[in-house]
């Protein structure tokens, strides 16, 4: 602990010293092409912990370094493979897992670094890494994300069920996935500002006023905390819907990983609880954990009954009055449209709102002719297409006025 | 370094069971003065760390629990009003500068966990628990806390830390943190312990059982772990289960299998998973335990 806190002198570094340094900056660089958030304080620490003998195995510097650069469980669990490649020169498995990143320019650099780093000493290799770390976070950050908004909005106008190829399926996924996430943190934003003190906050107007002998001179208000909007997704899961479910399957996990309440039920001819199967961390164990419950399908779709066995044996647990239903369904109903239609009548006397979203509206030409949708429209609040990505972004104005 | 070596013998002799990673990452913390991060699922043990830490080092544990809602006057200080209005009441002829001199002073001053873990004349173990239940707004704040370790008291100017604590803080990953707070802290991901480790910690808690009896529980403990829970058991869990069967005389799972299905509920903690472990796959399981 003693040689800790002393700073390198200009002396003191000798050219296996900088050599160090290099290697380290040359790490960092590494790092963050990897997606790590590590700043020149995190570098810093590092070469403290180098001087203070971490670096006697490899073992324990990897450890050291682990805790010290990892932010979130992804970092903590790749990190071991990252290290050994750069320092012991292992091969790293895959690299696939990077987001953000772009894996073909930031390969080579990994490669180099490698390469040239044994035979290489101070001099023109020094200046050149060592300057990175003030950039490099800004220009890593700025080019992953770029990257990913540009291709998103490329697909926002592309109705999902268009999409062939597996790649761009699994694009509009991630950005279903990342819309939910962004709706939640816009939406709680927009209640802090908009909100004024209602109530009187007696233990502030006290302190406030403690001054005055404790006379309520000044009032303190409390500003309301608002309960976070609480959201119910049925997702019609039928044959008919089929293009579409893998989409709303994603969006629906984004929605339950970011709302603290919300949840999720599937139906087709049935209906089934899917909360739990999609508190599921991995979106694609959850979706594969739900396609199983999607399947047994291709039976038509019982909307009515199913809004029945929701309306008794879920409504009362799941809704409060600050709930929006949202249903995401087709309206083809093969069942009686008449019980739908009194079962939305008692969902609508329930919850706060209820949006239907409708894939096929967003077809040239549709119009909401199947008894089922006329049956439920008169309950519904709102009624909009939710074919492409953009679709369901426009909703987000509406979920913030809930 | 030497510090790293000494703080895990400290951990075995305060009788916690530390993952060996564990070890570096406190020395690396009283090192570099930052924070640590502990991220696990609920059950893991990662409060636990920060309670063997403090008997380790033998020093004080200071705990904040975080939750929807908490604020600074919860976390941090609080005047103490009604002796203040009392003050005001007894000293009504003076003049008004000297009483508040006299009302905002130390004396009525009420440390809450943050003030507390600052004042401390020796560093403390400050543990803030749950930072993932707390709102965005006090995570901001806390992360000020953390990288100055001074607070500002408008009416009694600036507190510096007379010794810098250690602080743990554990999340269960409701709620997203901070990449500014994650940045600022070490890391350390908890998972559940291993069967080794958990025999170990099983023997040292548990009085009475015999080695034998402690593995087994553990590969059981795991087995059941594998099954597809709402509700994984956490180390507590298991705790109790040996406790549970120890209390019961059974010293091998393997003689009382009826036993062990009915001791279960220690481990199985909602209705859907006392369902889904039926006495065949409990004796499916046990049948894997060596």
């Amino acid at each position: 602990m003693s040689c800790c806190g002393t700073p390198m002198t200009c002396d003191e570094i000798n050219e296996a010293s900088r050599h160090v340094v290099d290697r380290l900056a040359a790490f960092l660089r590494t790092l963050r092409d990897n997606a790590f958030a590590v700043g020149l304080p995190e570098g810093q620490d590092a070469a403290r912990l180098m001087a203070a003998g971490y670096a006697e195995t490899p073992a324990l510097l990897r450890s050291a370094f682990k805790h010290l650069f990892s932010a979130r469980r992804t970092d903590w669990e790749k990190f071991d493979g990252l290290f050994d490649a750069f320092w012991l020169g292992h091969r790293v498995k895959s690299r696939s897992t990077v987001v953000g990143g772009a894996p073909s320019a930031n390969t080579p650099s990994l490669k180099s670094l490698q390469d040239g780093a044994a035979p290489r000493t101070a001099g023109e290799g020094a200046t050149d890494q060592v300057a990175t770390p003030d950039d490099g976070p800004d220009r890593a950050g700025g080019e992953g994300r770029m990257e990913g908004a540009s291709r998103a909005e490329a697909l926002a106008n592309v109705d999902f069920r268009k999409l062939a190829d597996p790649d761009q399926v699994e694009e509009a996924h991630a950005a279903a996935a990342r819309l939910a996430r962004v709706m939640r943190t816009r939406l709680t934003r927009r209640d802090r500002v908009s909100r004024r003190g209602r109530r009187l906050d007696l233990r502030r107007t006290i302190h406030a006023n403690i001054s005055h002998g404790g006379a309520p001179i000044t009032l303190m208000k409390r500003r309301r905390r608002d309960k976070p909007l609480r959201l119910v997704v049925l997702l019609d899961a039928s044959g008919s819907m089929s293009l579409y479910t893998g989409v709303f399957l994603r969006f629906i996990h984004g929605v339950l990983d970011q709302f603290r309440e919300a949840e999720a039920f599937l139906f087709h001819t049935r209906l089934a609880h899917v909360s739990d199967a999609m508190k599921e961390r991995d979106p694609a164990r959850a979706l594969d954990r739900l396609a199983v419950m999607a399947q047994g399908a291709g039976g038509g779709t019982r909307i009515g009954e199913c809004l029945e066995t929701f309306n008794r044996g879920h409504a009362a647990r799941v809704i409060t009055s600050r709930t929006c239903v949202m249903i995401v369904s087709d309206g083809y109903e093969t069942g009686d449209a008449r019980l739908l239609g009194r079962e939305m009548a008692a969902l609508s006397r329930r919850c706060r709102r209820i949006a239907w979203l409708n894939p096929m509206m967003g077809w040239q030409g549709y119009s909401p002719e199947a008894a089922g949708i006329k049956a439920a429209l008169p309950y519904v609040d709102l009624y909009a297409p939710a074919h492409t990505l953009q679709s369901l972004a426009a909703l987000e104005p509406y979920l913030a006025r809930i | 370094m030497k510090d790293r070596d000494e703080i895990a013998e400290q951990l075995a002799a305060s009788g916690y069971i530390a993952d060996p990673e564990l070890a570096t990452a406190i020395a690396l913390m009283r090192m570099l003065k930052r924070p640590l991060l502990l991220e696990g699922e609920a059950g893991v043990g990662k409060t636990e760390v920060a309670r063997a830490l403090a008997t380790a080092l033998q020093t004080e544990l200071i705990r904040l629990q975080c939750y929807e809602g908490l604020d600074q006057s919860a976390a941090l200080y609080e005047w103490n009003y009604q002796r203040q209005l009392l003050a005001i009441q007894a000293h009504q002829g003076d003049r008004a500068g000297e009483i508040e001199d006299a009302i905002f002073s130390e004396k009525y001053l009420l440390e809450r966990p943050l003030l507390a873990a600052l004042r401390r004349a020796t560093p403390p173990v400050l543990l803030i628990d749950e930072i993932d239940r707390a709102d965005d707004e006090f995570e901001a704040f806390l992360l000020e806390i953390l990288s100055d370790f001074q607070i500002s008291i408008p009416e009694l100017g600036t507190i510096t830390a007379r010794s810098i604590p250690l602080v743990v803080l554990t999340s269960n990953g409701t709620r997203e943190l901070s990449d500014a707070l994650r940045r600022r802290c070490l890391y350390h991901y908890v998972d559940y312990p291993d069967v080794d480790r958990e025999a170990r910690i099983i023997l040292a808690r548990v009085p009475g059982i015999s080695a034998t009896l402690a593995v087994q529980i553990a590969r059981m403990v795991e087995g059941v772990r594998r099954e597809e829970l709402r509700k994984a058991p956490g180390v507590a869990e298991t705790l109790d289960w040996a406790a549970a069967l120890v209390g019961l005389e059974v010293r091998d799972l393997h003689d009382a299998p009826e036993v062990v299905h009915q001791t279960l509920m220690c481990l199985l903690k909602t209705r859907e998973d006392s369902a889904r472990v039926t006495p065949e796959v409990s004796a499916r399981i046990l049948g894997k335990v060596a």
